[in-house]
Order: structure tokens, then sequence, then C-alpha cells
């Protein structure tokens, strides 16, 4: 028993020396496969994507001499002859791998039209016959007589690179590798990345109020009674999401069962139906209504709990019904607000579904955003970097959540 | 209601707008649910009641958008690989979580929280990037766009839930029923199955069903994971109401409402009967 363990070289070494090891040792074997499970395919795997943002091999592992020729040079003036020589040698080589369509597009993400320069060099390098590759490449395409060119190649050549976050972040390297905006029209992620945190902030706050007085209700009615009321707020608990969503579609259509209501009760016009979906508000009723259970719950477990004899006291003692719920009650229910809170927005700031099908183009999150690099732009890069930047935030609010309130506390129903 | 004889107009008043306050949250939880099931059995192809659904026409009702899944082999087949999938990464789910909580519930488990956090974080990590992780994983393995690749990636989706659910059944476990078991002559083998399993057992179960529907309701991984061949029914739904939405989506939404509440009320019957067995209802 003890070699399995030594060879799994876990930090459990240490513990094999204490007193009790056989029943630490059972307790861990029990866990292992789980813990094994979840390390191998899932948090493996995730880190590997992640590192795609700080990865960057194309130019690195095709142009290997000429990048590493260009780390040597200054920058100043226009590299010597020699790398000239080795990039139309590189390139053709790239060629015969089929390796520069990837050079191309690679290059491209970072400077527009770079993609039309390497097609165009190597259809002309091939039928080259001279030896003056400077002249023949600066003939072939004017910009390889510039330095700006040779900068992106040194830059975009580094093996691993910053860039990502950058872009990530709306910032890029200028050509004279300074750091600088993005132009107007292509700063998005900041704003996407504000509007994920308003947005999720918002469902936080709507799912508070509504589900604060929801759980008093529950708390102090008799057990029977909330019981059954208590299903009501699990259904939706147990409800497919993507059914949700669909309701939520068919109530708030221009010619949905909201709008048809208030046209019915004169409130608005045939001609003034709302558009209720597929914008921001759309997005905002969906989520808090699919997010409102995971707010109950904990708040709910948590009043249940609370004597009413101490509220009773306070009134005796002369409070006020609203001084002594502020004063006494809520004080007593911080717990559940924490637990319910940080769930609700840990849980809204990743959200996917409801957004990609309710929220229209005002209603995108940046997990839209990164679906849309992962499938459809194959940015993988930058989706990666993205990525990082949310997880990390929700790695964080989860650390707060497991100090604050244990994640052994967490109930389910 | 009888009003303590103290309470004043305002008192009242507050009471009832917060009665009615309540009442409208329970509205906008379960009135999104429950009206697409009447909505299903519209003879029309709107999204809305007709007149003659309001004034009760039976011919204003019918049964044709459920006559259309049954027409349409992609659900059946959505169906199958649905069933299949979430079967068999629950009974993955339930067999590893459940002997992973066995283990966290031992106060010798060494690293408790750290692991416990490991275990737990596939439920927090935003699908997204579980998904594109997995996307690369089971790519580069050659799972991709394979059944079993699916399974697997659900059945790491599911296991916090059982690992919770099994973990809060043996905080309430009175060790002293085991002492007491092998006092009496049982070995540990006969003391887990006749003793500690039937106890644990309606944790594990609603464990279990959460793994399912988990699995059953899941949409961002199966995009990126599965191909046309392995299509499942909320892929199925998802391009329904990405393209052109039916209310044939309404008639499966509605099968898929009644299988939640099935499963809901046999998770709070399992609850019930926990309770009683470990002696702490209330009612």
């Amino acid at each position: 028993m003890t070699s399995i363990l030594t060879a799994d070289g876990t930090p459990l070494k240490d513990s094999l020396y204490k007193a009790e090891k056989g029943r630490r040792v059972k307790a861990f074997l029990l866990v292992a496969p789980l813990l094994l499970f979840v390390l191998v395919s899932f948090v493996f795997p995730i880190f590997e994507m992640l590192f795609r943002s700080v990865d960057n091999p194309v130019l690195a592992k095709n142009l290997p001499l000429t990048i590493e020729k260009l780390q040597k040079w200054e920058g100043t003036n226009l590299p010597d002859q020699e790398t000239f020589t080795l990039v139309a040698k590189e390139l053709l080589i790239a060629r015969e791998n089929s390796k520069v369509g990837k050079i191309a597009a690679r290059l491209n993400f970072e400077a527009g039209g770079m993609r039309s320069m390497i097609n165009k060099t190597v259809r002309k390098v091939r039928k080259y016959k001279g030896n003056d590759y400077k002249k023949a490449l600066i003939q072939f395409d004017k910009r390889w007589g510039k330095v700006v060119t040779w900068k992106v190649l040194k830059r975009i050549g580094q093996r691993y690179t910053g860039v990502q976050y950058l872009a990530a972040l709306d910032l890029k390297v200028n050509a004279d590798n300074t750091i600088g905006f993005q132009s107007e029209d292509r700063r998005i992620y900041v704003k996407i990345f504000l509007r994920t945190i308003w947005v999720s902030f918002l469902v936080t706050i709507f799912c508070l109020i509504l589900a604060y007085p929801v759980s008093f209700l529950l708390a102090t009615l008799p057990l029977r009674i909330s019981n059954l009321l208590l299903i009501m707020v699990l259904l939706p608990f147990w409800t497919s999401l993507l059914v949700r969503t669909t309701s939520w579609i068919v109530l708030l259509q221009r010619n949905g069962v909201v709008n048809d209501i208030l046209v019915a009760l004169n409130i608005i016009s045939e001609d003034g139906r709302i558009q209720m979906i597929y914008n921001q508000t759309g997005t905002l009723i969906a989520m808090t209504q699919i997010l409102l259970p995971f707010m109950i719950l904990p708040l709910y477990s948590v009043m249940k709990t609370i004597s009413p004899s101490y509220m009773r006291a306070a009134r005796s003692l002369g409070a006020s019904p609203l001084k002594a719920f502020v004063r006494v009650y809520m004080p007593q229910t911080t717990p559940g607000i924490g637990a319910g809170c940080l769930l609700v927005f840990i849980l809204s700031i990743g959200y996917y579904i409801t957004p990609a099908l309710v929220g229209g183009r005002s209603g995108q999150l940046i997990s839209n955003f990164i679906a849309y690099h992962m499938k459809s732009s194959l940015n993988w890069g930058l989706a990666a970097a993205l990525g990082t930047i949310l997880l990390f935030a929700v790695l964080i609010l989860y650390y707060l959540y497991n100090k604050i309130i244990g994640i052994d506390k967490m109930k389910l129903g | 209601m009888v009003f303590p004889p103290h309470l004043g107009i305002g008192g009242k008043i507050a009471h009832y707008s917060f009665i009615l306050f309540c009442g409208f949250v329970f509205v906008f939880l379960v009135a999104p649910i429950l009206v697409i099931i009447p909505l299903s059995f519209n003879a029309e192809p709107y999204f809305t009641f007709t007149e003659g659904m309001i004034s009760f026409e039976p011919e204003a009702y019918s049964i044709r958008w459920y006559a259309d899944i049954a027409k349409n082999p992609q659900w059946a087949f959505s169906a199958a690989n649905s069933i299949i999938v979430a079967t068999c990464s629950t009974f993955l789910a339930t067999l590893l979580g459940t002997l992973a909580a066995l283990g966290l519930s031992q106060s010798h488990m060494p690293y408790k929280s750290a692991v416990m956090g490991v275990l737990i974080s596939p439920m927090i990590v935003p699908l997204i990037i579980s998904a594109a992780g997995m996307f690369f994983f089971y790519s580069n393995i050659g799972l991709a766009q394979t059944l079993p690749g699916l399974i697997l990636a659900h059945a790491v989706l599911g296991t916090p839930f059982v690992v919770i659910t099994v973990t809060a059944t043996l905080t309430g476990f009175d060790h002293s029923l085991t002492r007491a078991s092998k006092s009496l002559g049982a070995d540990s083998r006969k003391t887990f199955f006749k003793i500690q399993m039937p106890l644990i057992l309606p944790g594990v179960i609603s464990g279990a069903l959460f793994a399912f529907i988990t699995s059953f309701d899941e949409v961002v991984i199966v995009f990126f994971l599965a191909g046309f061949e392995q299509r499942t029914i909320p892929r199925q739904m998802w391009a329904g109401i990405r393209e052109q939405i039916s209310p044939t989506i309404l008639a499966v939404a509605t099968i898929l409402v009644v299988v939640s509440i099935l499963l809901l009320t046999t998770v709070e019957l399992l609850r019930r009967r926990n309770e009683r067995l470990r002696g702490i209802s209330k009612s």
C-alpha cells in the first residue's frame, strides 16, 4: 500500500510518516479516482488552452533562422543581405511544407495586407534565379524595403508573446514598438468586459431585490405551505435553460404575450409595441429569472435558522417594525446575502447561452466573444487571452466564496 | 389573515404590498415555464394566444406540433443521443462522485478544502472556457465528435453535484451506527452495504438526478465537441431557436418541462424520506 503512494509522488508523502496514515491513505484513495479524472480531463485541458494566449509558434517554428538572425538586428537600418537570403530560402521551405498560408495568416492578424505580401513574394522567389535577394525582394514588394516590416517580423517571431493580452485590452504594439490604443473602431473588448460586469451587477441586484422578500416569506410561513411554495422556486431550477430562454422569446417578442396583454389593456398602442427582446433588456430579464433560485435558496436557508424571538424582543423594547427589521433581522441575514450575491455574480459573469439567444447586439457578453473567436474567426490566441482574464476574475470570486462561505456549505435544493 | 390588534392601517397596507410583491415574484418565476404549455397546443403557428384559445374553442387547440415531432426523425435521433449521453455520464459521475464524497467526509482526509475546491470547479468555471479547453483536449486524443468524448466531458460537469449532495447527506451521518454494526459482528463490507449505503442512497440518487439534468440540458460543450451525428435535444432546440423558431420547439419544451417536474418530484420525495429516516424532520 505504501509503495502505491510513493509512486504517486503526491504531497501525501509527508503525512505518511504521521499517525493514522492508513486512514488518511484510505480516504485519499477514495477521492483519488475523481481527482485524477477532473485534473486530467478538466483542469489540465483548460490550462493547455489558456497557454495558447502566450504561445506563438508559427513564425518561430517555420522561419527559425530568420527569426534568430533578427534577434541580433538592432532595428535602425534595413537588415543585411544575409537576412534577406534567409527569409527567401525559408519561405520556399515553408512552401514545400505548405505552411505559407499559416505564416501569412499570422502576420495578417498583426498588420493588414501582409498576407498578400507574403503570397506574392513566395510566388516570385520561386522563379528568381539570381543571388541578390535584398534587391529582388524589395523589387517584388516594396514593403520589404521598409524597416517597419522587419520590426513586425521580429516581434511576431518571438516564441512567447503578450500581444494577445494587449489585444484583449484594446491595446496594440505600434510599429515603433511602443504600446498604444487600438484605433477607435477596434476598441471593443474593454467595453465588453465593462458591460459584462455591469450586466452581472444588475442581475445580482435585481435577484437580491426579488429574492429577499420571497425568502423572508418562505422562512416565516408554516413549513407545510413554504414547502409547497419552495417547489415553485425549484421548478425553474430544474427546467432546461433552453426551455426558459425559449419562453422568454415567446413572451417578450413584439407579437408576444406580454405585448399583446399591454395592447389589450390599452397601456400601449398597436404601433407602440415595445422591443423587449434581442437587446440588453431581454438579457437582463431572462438572466434574472434564470438565476433567481440561486439567490433565494441560500437566503432561505439562512433565514430559516433565525429565531423570531429576536424580532419580538426588539419590538417589545420599543423598536418600530421597520427599525426592528433593519437593525435586528437584516444583519443576521448577511451570510445568506453574501452567498447568494457571490454565486449569482459568478454564474452570470460567464453566461453564454441566454445572451447568445436573446441578447441581440447590445446584450452580448464576453463569453459570446470568446465563442466567436473560437468558432468563427479562429483567432484562438485572442480567445484564450479573453478566457484567461474571465477565468481569473471568476477564480478570485470563487476563492472569496470558499473563504467566506465555504464551498462545502453549498446546498442544492 | 388575522392581524394582531395593534397593527395600524399602515401596517396592513405594508403587509398586503409585501404579499403582492411576493406573488409577483412567484409569477415571474413560474409563469414563463407554464405559459408555453398551452401555447404548444395552438392550432395556428403563432406564439401568442389566439382569440379562439382565450374563449376555449376546441378547434383552436391541436396536437399538430406534437405530431410534427413524431414525424421528424431528427428529434427521435437527438433524443436517443441525449438519453445515451446523459445516462452514461450520470453513471460515471455518480460512481466517482460518491466514492470521492465518502473520502472527503472522513476527518482524516488530507488537504480537504483544496481538493474540494478542485472537485467543485467544473461547476464554477464558465462553460465557454471549459468547452474550449475540452475541445482541444478531446480533439488531441481523438475523441472529439464521438459519443464517448461527449460522455466523459459531461461526466466531469456532473460530478460536483454528486459530491455536494452526497457530502451533505454524510454530514448528518451518525457514525455510531457503523460502530454498532461492527460491534455486532458485521465486517466493513457488510456494514457499508447494509448500514451506510441505504442511509446515503437518497443523497446519491438526487446527486445522480442533478448530474442527469446537467448533461441532458447541456448545449455549449455539445456545440464544441459534437458533430452532426452526436446532436442532442438541446443542440437541436438551439438550432431551432436560432434559425426559425417554430411552435414545434414549444412542444419539445413542454415535454422537457414535464420531465423536469417528474425529476423535481422525485428529488423532493427523496429529500423528505432522507429527513424522516435520519429523524430530523421538523414537520
